[in-house]
């Protein structure tokens, strides 16, 4: 197991940067997530911390050692692909086997490690089987056995639930999760997908435009959101950012509820009308504009339904609605936060 | 009150939609070439069978049935044993050449670097020449006073004049040269089929072993050559099919010499069949190479679905 420590990581491709100054800490042990939309860079760096791809610029550690000119197979990581690159001519075993044969292990010894590798994942009975013959499920244990077999020191996943339908996503999620927790290995995953990200990461990474934008754990990022990007990024629906006072003001729209259902606490109060409103079983969202705001902004709402009847909230009625003042985030101009709570 | 007029429901044609019938329609379409085959190959084949069984010549067009004869007299021939001999050498040498050749050229090709394009386009030239125009080129090229290349091998001092190879007088070199060419020829077909397969292989695959601990040389044998195996298999069987059954390299070059060292079946079926007009016997010849051709391609095709991917 090793930490990992990136400095300033810059990766160009031709004039464009991919990664433009990364600087990262994943101490030993946790489960790291890049998030960020697609094209943000993410896959890149995590590419170069495989070696895969050459950093332009900046120096990568993997447990205190400088790993910048060492090639892929000599830096102990493992990586999972997207879509597995799992080797199609090979049965699973071999797939399992394949990192083993080429360090040169002795026969009986990767036999062991295979047959290691393929109980911690219970695969045991697809050995002798082709990834062509293997659910997607399956061939994602497959893909994770082979890049435990070697037993990394970092474990590398890039967007490795993608390829599965959304049933399998949720239960795979849970597997990979509990999985690293019981083997404690350092692992960076990256995804584009929020739900992935707030569910699986011990912290998270927000990238975009090669930069990272906030490093928290789950709450931090969803709470105390450092700029707009990952205020917006992060939550469905995305919090309200209202231009205020030359600057920004920002809340979440589950905080933004009727008056009548505030509390003693101390809130801001709005005018809201109504638009158009959605019930999705569990909650109701509702859309509409602010009084003295940008009427064409859509200001969304979320409801408990058990508070808010159907007749209670039509299209065209104007409410009164009020956030907690400590629900609200302020941003700057340039769309940083202004002050914290 | 509306009366409805009862529609008297139209006897349908019982062909009207019968080319929306995908049986129909599809016979129909693969009827002219099935119709093409029967004709141009089919017919032909037969009559060449029959010939084989005959003793037809042009002299003497008799019809007359003698069995096996042709087969016996021919397989006496040293010379034809020969031919048989060099026909293995010339397909095998030339495309195990060629496939060497395009192998390396698909992975020059596939880096990028200034101008590829142009050189892609380039390197389809020998494929693209007139055979005969390609082939006088080489000619030259192997020329016992002329050659370019001897005369290359002189300027660097490598031999003398006098050590100059004779590349189409002697046996073994002329045999070399036929297979040079052929392989010149066919390797475009190889760097082609390469390329299409190599960029077929998913970069997550290639990612994969490299990061599994894969060198060059183990990501081209282990992961590269087995995933494309079944597209230079089908590659290979068009080379040996078309190899096999070529006569105008070795027609042209060396006219079968020296002494029938290039000679190989198609060749000598024409010059027995055609030139010297006695066509059972040339028939007999070429008819060698038809199960040769049978075993190949049954080979191939089985080993294909056995390993498809």
């Amino acid at each position: 197991m090793a930490a990992v420590l990136t400095r300033d990581i810059v990766k160009k491709f031709g004039e464009v940067p991919a990664v433009n100054g990364i600087s990262l800490t994943v101490p030993d042990g946790e489960f790291m997530v890049l998030l960020g939309p697609s094209g943000c860079g993410k896959t890149t760096f995590l590419r170069i911390i495989c070696g895969l791809e050459r950093q332009t610029s900046g120096d990568l550690m993997i447990g205190g050692d400088l790993v910048n000119d060492i090639p892929p197979r000599a830096r102990g990581v493992a990586m999972m692909f997207q879509s597995y690159g799992l080797y199609p001519h090979f049965t699973v075993r071999n797939n399992i086997a394949f990192p083993l044969k080429t360090q040169s292990v002795a026969r009986a010894e990767i036999d062991k490690k295979v047959a290691w590798a393929s109980q911690l994942l219970g695969i045991g009975h697809l050995l002798d089987r082709r990834p062509r013959q293997l659910s997607g499920g399956e061939r994602q244990r497959v893909a994770l056995a082979r890049a435990l077999v070697r037993e990394p020191t970092v474990l590398l996943l890039d967007e490795p639930l993608s390829n599965l339908d959304a049933k399998l996503r949720a239960s795979a999620r849970l597997e990979i999760k509990q999985f690293q927790q019981r083997v404690g290995i350092t692992t960076i995953y990256v995804t584009h997908d929020q739900v992935e990200a707030m569910g699986m990461g011990d912290r998270i990474a927000v990238i975009d435009y090669g930069q990272v934008r906030q490093v928290g754990t789950p709450t931090e990022i969803y709470d105390d959101p450092a700029d707009r990007f990952v205020a917006t990024f992060v939550g469905t629906p995305p919090m309200n950012i209202v231009a205020k006072n030359g600057g920004y003001l920002g809340f979440r729209p589950e905080n933004f509820l009727p008056k009548e259902m505030m509390g003693d606490e101390a809130c801001s109060e709005f005018k809201f009308r109504v638009d158009r409103s959605e019930y999705l079983g569990s909650e109701r969202i509702v859309y509409g504009a602010m009084e003295g705001f940008d009427p064409k902004q859509v200001i969304t709402a979320k409801l408990p339904p058990a508070h808010v009847a159907d007749e209670w909230i039509r299209p065209g009625e104007w409410h009164s609605f009020a956030v907690r003042n400590s629900a609200l985030r302020n941003f700057d101009k340039d769309g940083n936060r202004a002050s914290r709570h | 009150m509306v009366a409805i007029a009862e529609s008297v429901p139209k006897p349908a044609s019982r062909f009207r939609f019968i080319l929306d019938r995908r049986d129909v329609l599809g016979s129909f379409m693969v009827a002219p070439a099935i119709l093409y085959v029967l004709l141009l190959v089919g017919v032909p084949f037969l009559m060449a069978v029959y010939y084989s069984l005959s003793a037809y010549t042009i002299y003497d067009p008799s019809w007359s049935f003698v069995g096996l004869a042709n087969f016996e007299d021919i397989l006496e021939d040293p010379m034809f044993r020969q031919t048989l001999y060099n026909t293995f050498i010339f397909t095998f040498g030339s495309q195990f050449l060629g496939l060497i050749l395009g192998k390396f050229g698909a992975l020059v090709l596939l880096r990028p670097f200034p101008g590829r394009k142009f050189v892609r386009a380039l390197v389809i030239l020998p494929w693209a020449v007139p055979v005969a125009l390609a082939t006088v080129a080489w000619q030259w090229m192997f020329d016992s006073l002329y050659s370019v290349i001897n005369w290359s091998f002189i300027a660097m001092g490598l031999i003398t004049r006098e050590q100059a190879p004779n590349w189409l007088g002697t046996a073994d070199l002329a045999m070399f040269s036929v297979i040079v060419v052929n392989a010149w020829r066919f390797f475009p077909f190889a760097i082609v089929i390469f390329l299409a397969g190599i960029t077929a292989i998913p970069q997550d695959v290639l990612d994969a072993a490299t990061v599994d601990g894969a060198g060059f040389w183990r990501r081209n044998y282990q992961i590269i050559m087995p995933m494309i195996l079944p597209i230079v298999a089908i590659g290979l069987i068009f080379g040996i099919v078309f190899t096999f059954t070529d006569l105008s390299i070795v027609f042209l070059m060396t006219m079968g010499g020296p002494v029938g060292a290039t000679s190989v079946l198609g060749f000598a079926g024409f010059q027995t069949g055609i030139t010297s007009g006695d066509v059972s016997h040339g028939a007999a010849i070429s008819l060698f190479m038809l199960p040769v051709l049978l075993v190949v391609v049954i080979f191939m095709l089985r080993f294909i679905r056995r390993r498809d991917i």
